[in-house]
């Protein structure tokens, strides 16, 4: 591209994808635009290349070359043991606090390098958000729950709103408004799923990481936690691992698919099969062992 | 049903029995040993029992004012252990101001920021273990040698004071490191992955949430070093002191007028010794009941 003419004239729509958008939060056409653009075209917020992690020396995943696009939810599935919860942890550095945990690979963050030397693990955990398997509610009130983040962050102003407003985000604001002051750990699991996400949302992350966030949780509040996610694609990427098929098949845009890799020394290492369009992992898959696993057949 | 299937089923039925009968016998091993259990408690109890009477039976008439607010005489009708109970509180306060914050600190770092597997690490660990089980008088000895004569501050109750916090420390350190241990991991993750420091996730969460263990644990090694005798009387505690003790005075303290009194041959000091135990009882009965209460009150469930 011809830099002089980017520095004068205000550039055309920027072309889905460039890396250029940085890590401003989206701006409000790309937001229109998304339900119209197809999904691999738009803006690419992770680029991970040869993304590998071992622990202690041991190999547990290998060779993960994947994108991750703006404002839609992607889907980790794949065995037990595949890796998934350790890749989704390469996303916003928190393998870092895994003693024994050593990333190789690219992870590109809007064209960033996650893992440069300069780049700080907590900068980069402010921007993406992470939402864990069990709830994990700090023991304290509900509001301090939700405004430890921005507490911390320093971003003190308007903390009431703040606060309300990620509960909103979150749909359980109705559920909490009259008991703000009461214990977190005194909501029931649901609740305190979608107070984890509220959590996570009242930073104004980018991106937002669910490892597993339905496991422990019954029909109705994981329907909540879908149609949250679902409606979070307007202002956020969501990346979430699920063992539930038709969870992934109902809020997926992309499914990626994992498994694991017996190596000639007979070491199990996790590795990514195939990721594609969700309706298409699911009806027509390119890999015949993506085929097995999501119709059930896996060996 | 047909002869083979009834068969089966009688033998299924014997193994049932049979299994159940098992548990009936392991049933009474266990009535067995709950009664061993029953009758440790009661030996103890009584044993306890037998004590708190004897002690308010002697000690009752004496308990009055003037124990609080006389010192120590050789006439026992005008004495009291007024500078005694001064000396204790004060050496309480020396040991809140400086081994509390320091076993506080210590247990924050060994459990939140010390790097695992290493040897130094390892070896201070080690010793804080083994610290927890030298004898009282051997911290005597050390408080004598290093901070009496050593930094030569002589026999004051600061030295005294210092001596009963070192001994205390690997106690509240172990306490306070399990307290923080039992806040779940899950706790620092979720701190972490919204982007706050380490040190942010410690400070508002993960301490506030191990407040109550750590606090049971200082007010139990508290009431341990208000109640300790050998290692004062290696320090030089006085045993008469008639005026109110400071920092850098001469002082006794409650345990040490105890033994005083208790040897003296007057029939009236026995009494008063009596009533002295009385007033350190209902100090350190109420400490570790205020221990116990707060652990009850903020015992969380994860
Ligand atoms: N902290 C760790 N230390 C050592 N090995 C680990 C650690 N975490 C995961 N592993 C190993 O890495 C491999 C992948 O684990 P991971 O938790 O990522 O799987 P997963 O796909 O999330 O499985 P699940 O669906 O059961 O959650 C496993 O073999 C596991 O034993
Ligand atoms: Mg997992």
């Amino acid at each position: 591209m011809d830099p002089t003419s980017d520095s004068t004239a205000a550039p055309p729509v920027t072309a889905p994808g460039t890396p250029s958008a940085g890590l401003a939060t989206l701006s409000v056409e790309d937001r229109t635009a998304s339900g119209s653009v197809p999904i691999e075209e738009r803006e690419v917020v992770f680029d991970c290349q040869g993304v590998g992690v071992r622990y202690n020396g041991k190999r547990a995943l290998r060779d993960v070359d994947l994108r991750i696009h703006a404002n839609a939810v992607t889907a980790l599935i794949g065995p037990s043991g595949c890796g998934k919860s350790t890749f989704i942890r390469c996303l916003n550095r928190m393998n870092d606090l895994i003693p024994g945990a050593a990333v190789d690979g690219a992870v590109a963050y809007h064209g960033e390098d996650l893992y440069d030397p300069q780049v700080d693990p907590i900068e980069v955990r402010k921007r993406i958000g992470m939402v864990f398997q069990k709830p994990n509610p700090f023991p304290k009130s509900i509001y301090d729950n939700i405004a430890f983040g921005p507490r911390v962050l320093g971003m003190k102003d308007q903390l009431d709103d703040r606060v309300e407003q990620a509960l909103k985000r979150a749909a359980l604001w109705d559920e909490v408004k009259d008991r703000l002051k009461e214990g977190a750990l005194g909501l029931s699991g649901g609740q305190q799923q979608r107070l984890c996400i509220a959590r996570a949302l009242a930073v104004e992350p980018d991106v937002i990481l669910m490892d597993e966030p339905c496991s422990a949780l019954d029909p109705i509040s994981t329907s909540a936690i879908e149609d949250l996610m679902l409606s979070l694609t307007d202002e956020y990427t969501v990346v979430i691992v699920t063992h539930n098929m038709q969870q992934a098949a109902r809020v997926a845009d992309m499914t990626a698919f994992f498994s694991v890799d017996q190596g000639e020394t007979g070491a199990r290492c996790g590795v990514l099969v195939e990721v594609d369009r969700t309706e298409r992992i699911f009806t027509n898959p390119a890999n015949e062992r993506t085929e097995a696993y999501v119709t059930g057949r896996f060996g | 049903m047909n002869a083979a299937g009834r068969i089966a089923q009688d033998r299924a039925g014997l193994a049932v029995r049979e299994s159940l009968a098992g548990r009936r016998n392991r049933s009474v091993a266990a009535g067995v040993f709950l009664g061993y259990l029953l009758l440790s408690t009661v030996v103890g109890l009584i044993a306890l029992g037998v004590l708190l009477v004897t002690i308010l039976q002697d000690g009752l008439p004496y308990l009055d004012a003037m124990l609080f607010t006389n010192s120590p005489s050789a006439n026992p009708e005008r004495a009291g252990a007024r500078p005694a109970i001064i000396a204790s509180i004060l050496v309480a306060v020396v040991l809140i101001a400086t081994a509390l914050p320091i076993a506080v600190g210590t247990a924050v770092y060994l459990e939140e920021f010390a790097p695992k597997g290493n040897r130094l690490i390892d070896l201070i660990e080690l010793n804080i273990q083994n610290l927890a089980a030298v004898p009282s008088i051997i911290f005597g000895i050390l408080g004598l040698a290093f901070l009496v004569r050593g930094l030569d501050l002589g026999p004051v109750l600061l030295a005294g004071a210092l001596i009963l916090g070192l001994q205390m420390l690997p106690t509240v350190i172990i306490a306070s490191r399990e307290a923080l241990r039992a806040v779940p991991d899950s706790v620092r993750q979720g701190g972490m992955a919204l982007g706050a420091t380490r040190w942010q996730v410690v400070w508002r969460e993960v301490l506030p949430a191990a407040i109550p263990g750590i606090a049971t644990g200082s007010i139990l090694g508290m009431s341990r070093a208000i109640g300790e005798t050998a290692p004062l009387l290696m320090v030089g505690a006085a045993t008469f002191v008639s005026f109110n003790p400071g920092l850098l005075t001469q002082y006794t303290v409650l345990p040490i007028l105890i033994y005083q009194w208790i040897k003296l041959p007057q029939e009236m000091f026995q009494g008063l010794a009596a009533a002295a135990i009385i007033v350190l009882l209902v100090i350190l009965v109420a400490m570790n009941g205020f221990a116990i209460w707060m652990r009850n009150r903020y015992e969380r469930k994860w």
